[in-house]
């Protein structure tokens, strides 16, 4: 076996010229598989991201018609012990009007805590100015409601409740989600404020939560589901409701391993041909070996071990070149406001098995070449000179 | 003496649908250590009848007996085996591997029937190439030396494993005649110092006459086996 490995690797030396040839098939090869991988990979990161990112993963909600469920510190500590959720956020959401300047305008109050509820809509970030509230009776309000009324930090607004009540409150700060229908209707409060408002002492309207892996959402839903085991809420996570982004990434990826598999069948037949050209060309070479007392078995590992070599050389500059096509594209290809339009992502696992398969591959490609040195006899070698 | 290679009923016939017979029931014995040369005129079945002796081609008919073994019934992989480390071959092309460098090619033989290069490997492959002359050259690639120190590589590479028997066909056919001449001194003085059977075919009067034993083919049939007195 070394011999054959060490006449293996004299072979590639030698035909500098085909091996190079061979190894930039692969690198392309790889490069191309890894960037395309990466790419749609990152895309996908970034939409889900975007979509449901800074939203409510899995929900807890009044079952049926209520509004309201009661707080259950026995439930909310439950969740709290669950290692899948990254973040727990009890609401207080009732709708309400605001009055200015003898106007009123529909919104959504929301009473959250905030500390719980920065882990999921990180208000904390997206305030352009002021700061959370810190008393009783202070709001933040979205940026599209500020610039509509002309409202600034410090001033305070009518809430109007269905009920009648009319409290005021003061603005702390103002906050920019990038969804214009959210910076337009939420009033973003502390939960004990909202409750006041309304007369209401210990009701929820939802717990919003986070996962760890967003696309385990559903099983990390139904998981609670058993586990809380209480009849009155409803448990709805985000898959449920976005099918059709789940559908068009499936798609996505269904395209993206097609156009793997082709671009890597190229190359396993490039490899295939010029190592096929290469048994003949070493023919004379095979033909004092084998008369010399070479087995076949050995014989072919030549070939094989020619695959394997170019299959692990090429991978690696593949990686290396595919990382690198990846990282310039993120760097270089930009959203207007700055952002990458792709952002730079690396899944260790999905390079470590395009490398894995274009290593096996590579090697499975010199088989046929391989064989075919087991039907080259000696003589007619030793014949023709 | 022993008999080192023993030719029973060789007959050869090549082609499927036009059969043309080469050999006609050839008997042939060799005896251990002694220089032995084939002639005849082109054509007449030499390298042939030199294939079959060394296992590299299958007589249509007869058997082949190598150092006692019977080859009749051996496969593929134990007739290589068999012709590793029994048999050299020299022939008219030296079929060195130009990847690798004189040494190298020399050891390949015994790299074939060896995991691991020893340094008594080493150390005999430095003795033939010095038998040889090669030792100015021994690093150089295998394209990077002349023709006779290319024929001279085959012949220590044919020696490497220490065969019981030398086959050459026509391994000075290359050659112009001073070295054919250096070449076969080389080979009589190897078969003195190690006693290896050598059998070689050759087209040169002068150098069959040199040999222990003369035989000649001709048409497929032994014409004449003259044997020197020892
Ligand atoms: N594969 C083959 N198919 C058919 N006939 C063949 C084949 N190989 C050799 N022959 C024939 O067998 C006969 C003997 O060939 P061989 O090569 O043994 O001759 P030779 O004595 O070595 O000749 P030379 O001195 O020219 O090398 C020739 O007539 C040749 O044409
Ligand atoms: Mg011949």
């Amino acid at each position: 076996m070394r011999l054959a490995f060490s006449i293996a690797s004299r072979f590639l030396k030698s035909n500098k010229g085909q091996t190079a040839l061979i190894l930039i098939g692969i690198v392309i090869g790889v490069a191309v598989q890894i960037f395309i991988g990466s790419l749609i990979d990152g895309l996908q990161i970034s939409l889900v991201d975007k979509t449901i990112g800074n939203a409510s993963q899995i929900t807890i909600l009044p079952s049926g018609k209520d509004k309201y469920f009661a707080e259950d510190k026995a439930l909310l500590d439950r969740l709290s012990n669950n290692d899948n959720l990254t973040a727990i956020s009890k609401t207080y959401d009732n709708s309400a009007f605001i009055k200015i300047d003898g106007e009123t305008y529909p919104i959504l109050l929301r009473g959250v805590e905030f500390t719980n509820a920065n882990m999921i809509y990180e208000f904390n970030e997206k305030l352009v100015e002021g700061n959370i509230p810190e008393r009783e009776n202070e709001t933040i309000i979205g940026s599209n409601l500020a610039i509509d009324n002309n409202l600034n930090v410090g001033d305070e607004v009518e809430i109007l409740t269905p009920e009648g009540i009319n409290e005021k409150i003061k603005i702390s700060g103002i906050f920019d989600l990038k969804v214009s229908n959210l910076n337009k209707t939420w009033i973003v409060m502390p939960i004990d404020s909202a409750r006041s408002i309304f007369g209401s002492d210990n009701q929820l309207t939802s717990i919003e939560m986070q996962v760890k892996d967003v696309f385990k959402a559903d099983i990390v839903s139904e998981e609670i589901k058993k586990d809380i085991n209480i009849t009155n809420v409803d448990i709805l996570n985000w898959k449920e409701e976005n099918e059709e982004l789940l559908s068009g990434l499936s798609g996505q990826s269904a395209s993206s391993i097609m156009i793997q598999v082709f671009v890597l069948l190229a190359v396993l037949l490039g490899i295939s041909s010029v190592l096929a050209i290469s048994v003949v060309q070493k023919s004379r070479q095979l033909g004092i070996l084998k008369a010399m007392g070479i087995k076949d078995r050995q014989a072919s590992f030549i070939f094989l071990f020619q695959g394997l070599l170019l299959g692990t050389i090429g991978a690696l500059l593949g990686v290396i070149f595919g990382v690198m096509l990846t990282y310039i594209f993120s760097i270089f290809v930009k959203n207007p406001d700055g952002t990458a339009l792709v952002p730079f992502y690396i899944d260790y696992r999905f390079i470590g098995f395009s490398a894995l398969i274009a290593v096996v591959a590579s090697t499975l490609a010199a088989l046929i070449p391989a064989r075919n040195t087991s039907k080259l006899n000696p003589i007619e070698v030793i014949k023709n000179g | 003496m022993a008999k080192i290679l023993r030719l029973k009923d060789i007959n050869k016939i090549y082609g499927d649908k036009v059969k043309t017979q080469v050999l006609f029931d050839i008997n042939l014995e060799f005896e251990e250590s002694t220089f032995n040369s084939i002639i005849g005129e082109s054509g007449s079945g030499k390298s042939t009848l030199m294939n079959i002796s060394g296992t590299l081609d299958r007589a249509t008919s007869g058997e082949v007996e190598i150092n006692g073994i019977n080859t009749a019934k051996m496969n593929k992989n134990e007739l290589a085996i068999l012709r590793n480390e029994t048999i050299g071959f020299i022939f008219q092309f030296h079929y060195l591997l130009p990847e690798f460098t004189v040494m190298e090619n020399i050891l390949i033989p015994y790299r074939i029937k060896n995991k691991v290069i020893t340094k008594e490997a080493v150390k005999r492959a430095e003795e033939l190439i010095d038998i040889v002359g090669l030792s100015k050259v021994k690093n150089n690639k295998a394209t990077d030396i002349s023709g006779g120190q290319q024929q001279r590589t085959a012949i220590a590479r044919a020696l490497i494993n220490d065969p019981k028997i030398v086959l050459g066909d026509e391994p000075t056919g290359n050659l112009d005649s001073g070295t054919t001449e250096i070449v076969y001194e080389l080979l009589r003085d190897i078969n003195k110092r190690y006693k290896t059977t050598f059998i070689i075919i050759t087209h040169d009067k002068r150098v069959a006459e040199k040999a222990d034993r003369i035989i000649e083919i001709k048409d497929g049939r032994i014409e004449m086996d003259l044997s020197r007195k020892i």
